[in-house]
């Protein structure tokens, strides 16, 4: 076999294992940043409950899912669960929305430490966490329907005559795809339009905002709205990427959180940013390298280890150095956001 | 109402709590109960020094839990010699390799002044760092777990009497803490929060995959026990004089039959083995809170919470608030590796599977906020209510459905539905309680007491 042909079966190989895997996680991170970052640009504070937000999101959807499959209702090739999304995100927003009027806006009328905010947020954690588990169980759910593949592996190879396949499942596209979307839909609405423009005034300089006639509490309940519809969204789309478990979402957290600090927290592009670097490191790094390099590598050389730098158990571990490294070297993140 | 007639009230009707539940249920889950709220009670101690002195927001509480439970399993268990002698030197050269490396990156960084040559001579030292560490580590990995993986596979720890693990426990997460402190402390609040957080989930992952130190996910069983087993117990002629002066003869004054003899032997072994733990860790929590007391009324405590309430103000005093965030956070972590160690102790099995961040970490929270943070007392009843309820929130609940019957069927769907998911309503309570506390009595139970020093 000739050179190009293992240059071009590494490239596979690399685009199949990490760059595909990493562009639709980092999508999934990037999704929820966006909401953490969103509350923590306007109301200050960062929010524990996040994760349970987009597994109580994500439950509705499956909720509803289920209900149209009974009905017989399908989208075809498509998974059900985006007909479901749109209701979902609406009870999910209401949830949010309703948990705001009735335990955080108290401590913002007190004018609160952010902490309290924080622990009262571990509050809402714990119910959402009880509920999920209470309503759906605690067992591993697969709600996925349609096409599964968009191309195979075997047939990839068929096609090609290469050696390495690459499988493109229907979900990873549809991540990519709904992520652009919403993301090109806020930034549009947080550059273009009033409400907009208001949240960006709010989140920059809150007393100057509030002299030129802005509603906190309408900046407030619009940001709720936003941080749930994306927060279930990104739930979702984690789900049928992979399945839900409700436990899974919680540790999702601290990546999200590491997302968003190290694009730059209260910068909704850094969040994207901060998405797809920490969904990138945490593939990558978990690799095993070593076919990759056999394939480069011009001879006969193979390497003796995995070239694994860190085993797969130990992906927190990856999210959290970058979170590290961008606090030590450079606290505003990427992006430069709030000022520590 | 003065503190101490709330402190004695609220302790009172958490006995009586106790005492309902020991006739209701049985003594052995009065004192399985009491004793988890005991270790709790440590744990939230720990956090209140940390939260409630000084205004740190740690929520890597489990990080100093499951180390003092490592320490646990690395003291008392019988040393592996096989596993030393295959994998020992391996192990040792990897870990002198760690030290070189991390000594040469620390004279490049001293010595060398800023420049590429700087940046080059350090990359090239991690990165040969890393492969002589890593060729060592798996070369003596690989040879430990390959000892008799069904039984060992692991190193074993220094055979030493498990008690002894309560204090290095307690000195393993102190310096665990420094290492934390030295990342994170400076941050803001949240981000603290996060960061600890963190490290708390990778602190768990090590333990979970690192099978030569403690066997991972396979556990350790079979700790070694500071009281006597029930099984001995019942063979022991002491105890069954006790228990036959204890029940003495039936109500007609005729000796007991065997079968009744057998079965209250078993059930007072049982009681007897807790009431061992409960008196050795009644001393732990009452020794802490004589020092935590102390150490909140003395001068150095008013500074902590000079600190906690106006940094600003604290560090025009003269006061160095990172060094003091830095040492009350070892205090606090150091008091919270005691009481992993003795959870390790009571369970006496380490299973790192078992750490999640919602019961080591956030629970202790609740303990700790519901009780008043910044009062010692105000932890320790906290931690009672909150474990209680933990526990009792499912018997509850499924009593509560048990008289449902009225309107629901045994075999209907909702019921049976009902009846699976009841352990997780402690988690929807335990929520409501915190969101409660905090909206209406912010200050907890017991709130901390204004200083008459000022």
């Amino acid at each position: 076999m000739d050179y190009s042909t293992d240059l071009l079966n590494a490239l596979v190989l690399i685009t199949n294992y990490v760059l595909i895997p990493s562009i639709s996680y980092g999508s999934q991170l990037a999704l929820g940043a966006v909401g953490v970052t969103l509350v923590f640009g306007i109301l200050r504070f960062a929010n524990f409950a996040h994760g349970e937000v987009m597994s109580f999101g994500t439950m509705a959807t499956i909720f509803i899912t289920w209900w149209f499959q009974s009905m017989g209702i399908s989208m075809g090739a498509l998974p059900t669960a985006l007909l479901a999304l749109p209701f979902a995100i609406l009870i999910t927003a209401l949830l949010v929305v309703a948990i705001d009027k009735s335990i955080f806006s108290f401590y913002r009328i007190n004018k609160s430490r952010p902490v309290t905010f924080v622990v009262a947020s571990v509050g809402v954690m714990f119910m959402l966490n009880g509920l999920v588990r209470i309503l759906i169980g605690t067992d591993e759910i697969i709600f996925r329907d349609g096409q599964k593949f968009l191309i195979k592996a075997g047939a990839f190879k068929k096609m090609t005559g290469l050696s390495e396949g690459l499988a493109l499942k229907q979900t990873q596209v549809l991540t990519f795809v709904l992520a652009v979307i919403a993301v090109l839909a806020l930034l549009w609405f947080l550059q273009r339009t009033r409400t907009g423009k208001a949240m960006r005034a709010f989140s920059d300089n809150e007393d100057l905002a509030l002299l030129s006639g802005i509603n906190p509490e309408r900046v407030v309940l619009v940001t709720w709205i936003i941080a749930a519809s994306l927060a279930t969204l990104a739930g979702v789309l984690y789900g049928l990427d992979k399945s839900f478990k409700p436990l899974v979402y919680f540790h999702l957290l601290l990546p999200i959180f590491a997302a968003a600090i190290v694009g730059g927290i209260g910068q909704p592009l850094g969040a994207i940013l901060g998405g797809y670097v920490v969904a990138f490191s945490e593939i990558s790094a978990t690799y095993a390298f070593k076919k990759f390099i056999k394939y480069i590598y011009p001879g006969d050389f193979v390497p003796e280890g995995m070239l694994q730098f860190l085993t797969t158990e130990y992906k927190f571990a990856v999210s959290f150095l970058i979170l590290v490294l961008v606090l030590l070297v450079r606290p505003t993140g990427i992006l430069r956001g709030k000022v520590l | 109402m003065t503190n101490s007639k709330r402190a004695l009230i609220s302790f009172s009707i958490m006995a009586l709590m106790l005492i309902m539940v020991g006739y209701g249920q049985s003594w052995n889950v009065a004192l399985a109960i009491f004793n988890l709220c005991l270790i709790s009670a440590v744990m939230s101690m720990g956090l209140n020094m940390q939260w409630g002195y000084a205004g740190l927001f740690n929520a890597g509480v489990m990080a100093s839990t499951a180390i003092g439970g490592l320490t646990a399993v690395l003291i008392s268990y019988s040393p592996v010699s096989k596993a030393w002698s295959v994998g020992g030197s391996s192990l040792s050269a990897a870990l002198v390799s760690l030290l070189l490396t991390i000594i040469a990156s620390v004279v490049i960084w001293k010595k060398i002044p800023k420049s590429s040559k700087r940046t080059w001579s350090m990359t090239a030292v991690l990165l040969l760092g890393y492969g002589f560490i890593r060729f060592f580590y798996e070369q003596g990995t690989y040879a430990i777990e390959a000892v008799d993986p069904a039984k060992t596979g692991f190193l074993g720890g220094l055979g030493l009497p498990i008690l002894f693990s309560w204090l290095a426990g307690g000195v393993a997460a102190a310096g665990l803490a420094w290492l934390i402190g030295r990342i994170a402390l400076g941050l803001r609040s949240d981000y603290f929060a996060i960061a600890t957080l963190g490290i708390s989930e990778i602190m768990i992952s090590i333990l979970k995959n690192e099978d030569w130190l403690s066997r991972g996910v396979k556990n350790v069983t079979g700790l070694k026990r500071p009281v006597p087993y029930e099984v001995d117990l019942q063979q022991t002629e002491w105890f069954i004089n006790l228990v036959n002066w204890f029940y003495g003869t039936a109500d007609d004054g005729s000796a007991l039959s065997a079968d009744v003899m057998r079965e209250a032997l078993q059930l007072s072994a049982g009681v007897f083995v807790k009431l061992c733990y409960s008196v050795l860790f009644v001393a732990v929590v009452l020794i802490i809170l004589g020092f935590a007391t102390r150490a909140l009324n003395s001068p150095w405590g008013r500074m902590m919470r000079a600190i906690r309430d106006n940094e600003t103000a604290a560090s025009a005093m003269g006061k160095d608030i990172t060094s003091r965030h830095r040492q009350v956070f070892i205090i606090g972590s150091a008091v919270i590796g005691i009481s992993g160690a003795m959870l390790t102790t009571l369970d006496g099995q380490f299973t790192p599977g078992s750490y999640i961040p919602l019961r080591f970490t956030f629970l202790i929270w609740v303990m700790v906020i519901i009780g008043g943070s910044g009062n010692n007392l105000g932890s320790i009843i906290g931690a009672f209510i909150t474990w209680f309820v933990w526990i009792e929130a499912e018997p509850a609940s499924l009593w509560l459905l048990s008289n449902l019957d009225l309107f629901l069927d045994e075999t209907s769907p909702l019921k049976l539905h009902l009846q699976d998911v009841a352990p997780h309503m402690r988690m929807v309570l335990m929520g409501l309680i915190l969101v409660l506390v905090l909206r209406f009595s912010p200050k907890g139970i017991l709130p901390e007491k204004a200083p008459d020093h000022y």
